[in-house]
């Protein structure tokens, strides 16, 4: 039980609940925490693409009619195709008015920590999702890229509640059957499919989310 | 007359936006949008649960603005020396520390662009991360379970093995919000 000891204020929990900067005390872009990020291909069409990027994790559903995504935000995944671990491609998401618009997938310009709109590419524009419509809004353009932003079920599982029980000491393993903490609540979600043509032709391409504000 | 004036010059200027949006082959914008100015990384994630793991709080702000290229220069001995900690000496996939921690470090979804996208499903490993991968289980697993997977069995599993909700097989594919 040596690791357990060790355990305590190193693990916590996902990226749910991450860094002073995007959720601490005095945080000015408290949209910004990235809860998770997926990647997978379209279980609706082999030939594309799937990237989700999702915010604002543990939204009780009583909050979540009033959640928004950032105005001075952008939803970047950023994807690299030549092994490098350097963004080649970038797919900027800003929400505005009410609106998503989707740039990209575009040539990343400069890499790194600073972005500008890239707009030599795609666009496609759909509108934000409300808590209480009756079905996901899909917005669609002539590239075969489609987008979505708004609320939904958070996807991500886990027994977050015994874990935090493990590391305190209070409980020396996990209970089965578990209990998944993330059970009943919202993200704030971003989903772009994208036709897989539109990503170079590697057979591997490293994808990673970011959030980034003025 | 004054009123017509305006009137007119908003056509104007109204089918001149028009006529420059329809010179790209996208979806018209319909409104006004921002995209002035620079924006200034707050936050980034790929793998899930790494920075948590294996970062701590000290330096996830750190983490989180540093670019994945720079991650291994920058983290890999802290990788090793949490691994050390958890009296970590190999997993399932039969890395060492060292191959670990490199693994981990850069955080990144390695996605395969043809075929079967999964954080692990038994048969393929980090070749995406789709929604239904039940990826705790995965990295208590390789962190825990030890070379054969068989040790620490209490830690390798939180019981928790899927989503509360399904999922939709259309897009956008998460389940609606509770």
């Amino acid at each position: 039980m040596v690791t357990i000891a060790l355990l305590g204020g190193v693990l916590l929990a996902a990226d749910h609940i991450d860094a002073p900067a995007v959720t601490g005390p005095g945080s000015t872009s408290p949209n910004n925490d990235i809860t998770d990020i997926y990647a997978f291909q379209s279980p609706a069409d082999n030939n594309k693409m799937v990237f989700v990027l999702n915010t604002q994790g543990l939204l009780a559903p009583a909050a979540t009619a009033a959640a928004k995504f950032g105005s001075n935000v952008m939803y970047e995944f950023n994807i690299d195709n030549t092994g490098d671990n350097v963004e080649d491609l970038v797919i900027q998401c800003l929400v505005q008015k009410g609106k998503m618009r989707v740039y990209g997938p575009v040539a990343a310009g400069t890499p790194g920590t600073i972005s500008m709109v890239k707009t030599s590419g795609p666009l496609t524009e759909v509108a934000v999702t409300s808590y209480d419509a009756g079905s996901p809004i899909v917005g669609t353009n002539s590239n075969g890229i489609t987008a979505f932003a708004g609320p939904r079920d958070d996807p991500f599982f886990f027994d977050l509640v015994r874990y935090k029980e493990i590391i305190a000491g209070t409980q020396t393993g996990f209970r089965n059957p578990g209990v998944d903490t993330f059970a009943g609540t919202n993200v704030m979600s971003i989903v772009v499919e994208v036709p897989k043509s539109l990503l170079g032709s590697a057979t591997t391409i490293n994808v990673w989310g970011e959030t980034k504000s003025k | 007359m004054l009123y017509f004036n305006k009137f007119s010059l908003a056509l104007v200027l109204g089918s001149a936006l028009f006529l420059t949006s329809c010179d790209k082959d996208d979806d018209m914008p319909t409104d006004t949008f921002d995209i002035s100015g620079t924006y200034t990384q707050n936050d980034q994630m790929a793998r899930p649960a790494i920075n948590t793991v294996f970062v701590g709080s000290a330096r996830k702000n750190e983490f989180n603005t540093t670019v994945p290229s720079a991650m291994n220069a920058a983290f890999n001995a802290q990788f090793q020396s949490v691994l050390t900690g958890f009296g970590y000496t190999s997993n399932a996939l039969g890395w060492d520390k060292a191959t670990f921690a490199g693994a981990l470090v850069t955080d990144v979804l390695n996605v395969k662009t043809n075929g079967t996208t999964t954080f692990f499903d038994g048969t393929n490993v980090l070749t995406g991360r789709a929604l239904a991968d039940d990826v705790i289980d995965t990295e208590l697993l390789l962190i825990f379970g030890g070379p054969m997977g068989n040790a620490n069995a209490s830690l390798t599993s939180d019981n928790v093995n899927s989503n509360d909700k399904a999922f939709a097989t259309s897009f956008p594919f998460l389940a609606s919000p509770n």
